[in-house]
């Protein structure tokens, strides 16, 4: 049985189509590249100054001069290239970058995101979230259904300070696969054993939900 | 002597020439490319009051961590300073000033110092908390936040290859801030690994020309700085 982020992170790897750039955020995205198939030609793009990173081999002597954006020691892939941060936000900003994934604290029905700041509690700092958020083409957030105390993340109205607004394409959680549409949170796939009055039920957003089209994961 | 080559200089010479006050530029984006040796040495000789800027924090025991931990930092212009839980303490309890920037605009803001402008215009931002404050402008039919650049008295960078003439290369994912920090300061402090004598590094390959350098210092080739958090993924 996979553990809610084993499950998050395979349903994940199909966002990914070959010959794209995609940008890993900090966290549970950052292992997503071992649930991509091994031969995919794609180049994973990391904000402080890479494009064509790859995790070091095992026992690899790590090269303290290459890190990626979570400060993982990191090889390259054949095609790679580095380059300072001015032209790494300017790859992103261009939307040279095909996908990227990301953590969230809150979501909502409008597709903003809230990932880098709670009041009072948490507030080191918005790093390259801002600008990955709204100009990457397609952002995919994956994060658990509910917080630690059972709590709706998915709202119809974040409450947190934003990261960006109507930036997100898509939402993966244990639970279900969300795309965003004009029309709100349309669910594509639910997960195994899952009923649809369960969902609604650990959900604060309104989902649209056809039965009949509707996938498992 | 001429002004090319008076540059290379000593570690105590270059850091001494820094004053109370100071504003700082800080090249780095965690451990690799941060000049762990010529922050050491500003540690040592003991200014204070500084305004720093840099991506991150570092971590408390290392790059500027510890001039933040000794309470000499007044302000920290930065991205993200999560990986330093003392810069954080130091923030909550009022003693230590941070002004938080989008990494790539912050990255932007010091490039536009260093290529002579005033500041640009962006859509980054608009209509969330952080960009809040920000003045604003309509044109071609869009509104556009004004993004002013940010320059300093001084900058501390990290290459690999340097010659004495101040010319430098950086290596790997080290380059990050260094090569926009190099220009949007008025005076550039530079530590290689290697400085060599003008002619050795092959012209094409130089990221900032010397024009913009003032001194470079030869330090010892890192491998054991301590407490890299970084890890194997």
């Amino acid at each position: 049985m996979p553990s809610d982020q084993q499950h998050i992170l395979a349903r994940a790897a199909k966002e990914v189509a070959a010959g794209q750039i995609v940008n890993l955020g900090i966290g549970l995205p950052t292992r997503l590249f071992h649930y991509l198939p091994p031969d995919m030609e794609v180049l994973v793009h990391s904000e402080n100054g890479v494009l064509g990173c790859q995790p070091l081999e095992g026992d690899a002597e790590p090269d303290l001069e290459m890190i990626d954006s979570g400060g993982a020691y990191i090889g390259t892939r054949p095609g790679a290239s580095v380059f300072d941060s001015a032209l790494s936000f300017a790859m992103i900003r261009r939307s040279r970058v095909d996908v990227t994934f990301m953590g969230a604290f809150e979501v909502d029905q409008q597709g903003n995101l809230a990932n880098w700041k709670i009041p009072g509690k948490f507030s080191p700092g918005i790093g390259g979230a801002m600008e990955l958020a709204q100009k990457v083409r397609r952002l995919v957030v994956l994060c658990s259904h509910n917080d630690k105390h059972g709590n709706a993340k998915i709202l119809r109205q974040c409450r947190l300070p934003l990261t960006a607004r109507h930036c997100i394409s898509t939402i993966i959680t244990e639970k279900a696969v969300m795309n965003v549409t004009e029309a709100g949170l349309e669910v594509v796939d639910i997960a195994e054993g899952l009923d649809v009055a369960s969902l609604r039920a650990a959900t604060e957003a309104e989902l649209i939900i056809d039965e009949h089209r509707l996938g498992r994961f | 002597m001429t002004r090319l080559n008076h540059k290379h200089t000593t570690l105590e010479a270059a850091i001494a020439a820094i004053p109370d006050g100071a504003s700082i530029m800080v090249g780095g984006f965690g451990t690799p490319g941060t000049p762990c040796a010529l922050l050491d040495e500003l540690l040592a000789q003991g200014q204070k009051r500084l305004t720093l800027i840099k991506n991150d924090a570092n971590e408390p025991d290392i790059g500027i961590g510890p001039l933040i931990r000794a309470g000499r930092v007044e302000r920290l212009i930065t991205s993200h300073i999560g990986l330093n839980r003392v810069a954080i303490e130091e923030m909550n309890q009022g003693r230590l000033a941070v002004e938080i920037h989008p990494q790539g605009l912050l990255a932007e803001k010091i490039r536009c110092a260093g290529a002579g402008h005033y500041g640009f215009l962006t859509d980054i931002g608009l209509g969330t908390e952080i960009g809040e404050g920000r003045r604003e402008i309509d044109c071609d039919g869009r509104t556009w936040a004004i993004e002013p650049a940010i320059r300093a008295d001084f900058a501390l960078v990290h290459a690999d290859l340097a010659d004495t003439y101040g010319n430098l290369v950086y290596r790997g994912t080290a380059i990050n801030f260094n090569p926009l920090m190099a220009m949007a300061a008025d005076r550039v402090i530079a530590q290689a690994y290697r400085v060599e004598a003008p002619g050795r590094l092959a012209p094409a390959s130089i990221h900032t020309p010397c024009a913009f350098v003032s001194q470079v210092v030869q330090i010892a080739p890192a491998a054991d700085r301590p407490g890299d958090h970084a890890h194997a993924v």
